[in-house]
């Protein structure tokens, strides 16, 4: 059914993810962009609102820049930066554009340039010329607190999210690297991810550590790339060539969160409540549960996110995400695929395009179009992004009743 | 001059070495920073709390490869203090995953986090596990 107020993509691009040194972020947006609005017989003329996510660059407006490249219309534009859910509040932002009646199709883009950045989250600080300890900033720190007092870089915080999960239910370093085997084997179907390099388990565990229990191969690149959607309104998809409205995907859920306050949280980021949160809530608006579920993308900045990201999307028994990927259930041929793209480990985690292309796959799957790794029959999907400050979105999207 | 000056103003250094929490009063939430109000009761008044020495360590990584000019390996740990208070910092004296697990009982422990041009010495805290390394 079609209802007014319902919301669809009809478009889907992404680039492939990777490093691209030759092309700016505009030609990376600009080549998402454009598919997107071919992929939906339509055009700048047709587009009502931008929204464009991107993090690095996040006060270049984005949006304006690409608009100069592909069509200047003088439709608002919203720029947008949300962490690494920042190209799914892209789409959100277009979907309320949609809902609060300001266009009827929106363009939503995500897009990164990251090159070779290395490990995030531990910006380095130049020196003065004199060194005298002088208590500064909110904490009243005379030295830099990365590894002095614990870690906070990326691949600790998440290896730490891990290790609370395993301490409390007794996770194995190996049941951690499963993930990245499944991961890293359902890459190779795809033609658009970053690497596409299968590895052993013994391989996994036997590489570098970066942050235990992560290893090399548990943990995403950083690369560059675009995805765009192309979204409309129930009433105006009537309106639509009926080739478009074959295609068509409902987003039957669309949650944002940000972190509740925990004990503990802001010492130790939670990255769980928040996912909870968003996932019961999209379950509740889309009416169905986990079980109902034919894929999903789910952020696998590392491997241990992946796994405890089982038991907060309720895809698992409570504590039982170790025993999940024992299974086999989220291999491609399992109960519920998890990341048949390859995931952040191994499509690649262009910051921005992120939470833009996990939904072109998930489209592309309902939509049959996915290819040599196409999860056969797919009718309902779900996908997933968190970033840390945090902010957190989960969206589910239907295939066209037939 | 020289002297000894804490790393981050809530480790109290006398009489001995421990933590100190901005305490909420209106609702108990415990806070290590600089507060405008309460993230959980939204409330605006708070009191210093000096919290205990030991815990339980709660989840922890052991980071391999460091930002640029750190040395590693080092091991960081969440730790829940008894009675109270969520800290995160380095442990002393293993970096074996297995004997992390094994023994998740620690306490409090400081160590020199460097030196300036006037030789005051920034003291951080650490923890050390109960026992010795199992």
């Amino acid at each position: 059914m079609t209802g007014d107020q319902d919301i669809w993509i009809v478009g889907a691009a992404m680039t492939k993810f990777g490093r691209f040194p030759d092309l700016d972020l505009l030609d990376l947006a600009a080549d998402a962009a454009t598919s997107a609005m071919r992929d939906a017989d339509t055009d700048m003329s047709k587009v009502g609102v931008l929204t464009m996510g991107n993090v690095y660059e996040a006060s270049s407006n984005n949006g304006q820049r690409l608009q100069k490249q592909i069509g200047q219309t003088g439709i608002p534009v919203y720029n947008v930066v949300n962490a690494c859910a920042t190209g799914a509040t892209a789409v959100r932002v277009a979907m309320l554009s949609l809902l609060g009646g300001e266009s009827d199709v929106a363009l939503a883009v995500g897009v990164e340039q990251m090159g070779k950045m290395g490990l995030l989250g531990g910006a380095a600080k130049g020196k003065p010329a004199k060194k005298e300890f002088a208590p500064k900033g909110r904490y009243g720190s005379v030295v830099k607190t990365e590894g002095v007092l614990g870690t906070g870089l990326m691949p600790g915080v998440f290896a730490q999210a891990g290790t609370q999960y395993a301490l409390a239910h007794g996770v194995t370093a190996e049941q951690f690297a499963k993930v990245a085997q499944k991961n890293h084997a359902h890459s190779t179907l795809n033609p658009l991810a970053q690497y596409r390099k299968e590895f052993s388990l013994e391989e996994i565990l036997a590489a570098d550590v970066i942050s235990w229990p992560n290893t090399l191969p548990m943990c995403c690149p950083t690369g560059d790339g675009a995805s765009a959607l192309v979204l409309t309104t129930g009433a105006k998809l009537r309106t639509l060539d009926p080739d478009v409205r074959r295609r068509a995907v409902k987003i039957s859920a669309s949650v944002l969160t940000s972190d509740p306050w925990v004990a503990g949280g802001q010492v130790q980021p939670d990255v769980n409540t928040l996912t909870r949160q968003a996932a019961d809530k999209a379950y509740e608006q889309a009416g169905i549960s986990p079980a109902d579920l034919d894929l999903v993308e789910l952020h696998d900045c590392f491997a241990t996110a992946e796994l405890v990201h089982y038991d907060n999307l309720r895809l698992c028994e409570p504590g039982g995400a170790g025993d999940f990927i024992d299974s086999g259930a989220p291999w491609r041929d399992g109960r519920t695929p998890v990341n048949v793209s390859g995931g952040l480990l191994s499509k690649g985690h262009p910051i921005g395009a992120t939470g833009v292309a996990n939904l072109y796959e998930v489209a592309t799957h309902l939509r049959g179009e996915a290819g040599d790794r196409q999860i056969v029959g797919a009718r309902v999907g779900l996908t997933h992004v968190i970033g840390l400050a945090s902010a957190c979105a989960v969206h589910i999207l239907e295939a066209r009743a037939a | 001059m020289t002297g000894r000056i804490p790393a981050v103003d809530y480790l109290a250094l006398e009489p001995e070495p421990h933590l100190v929490a901005r305490v909420c009063t209106a609702c108990g939430a415990e806070y290590f920073d600089r507060r405008n109000g309460c993230a959980r009761c939204f409330g605006t008044a708070f009191e210093p709390r000096a919290l205990a020495t030991e815990g339980t360590v709660t989840a922890f990584t052991v980071v391999h490869r460091a930002a640029p000019g750190l040395p590693a390996p080092y091991t960081s740990v969440v730790v829940d203090l008894d009675g109270g208070g969520s800290v995160k910092a380095n442990l002393l004296g293993t970096n074996d995953p297995a004997a992390i697990m094994a023994s998740t009982k620690v306490r409090l422990t400081t160590f020199v986090a460097g030196v300036d041009d006037d030789g005051v010495e920034a003291i951080a805290f650490a923890f050390e596990q109960i026992g010795g390394v199992a």
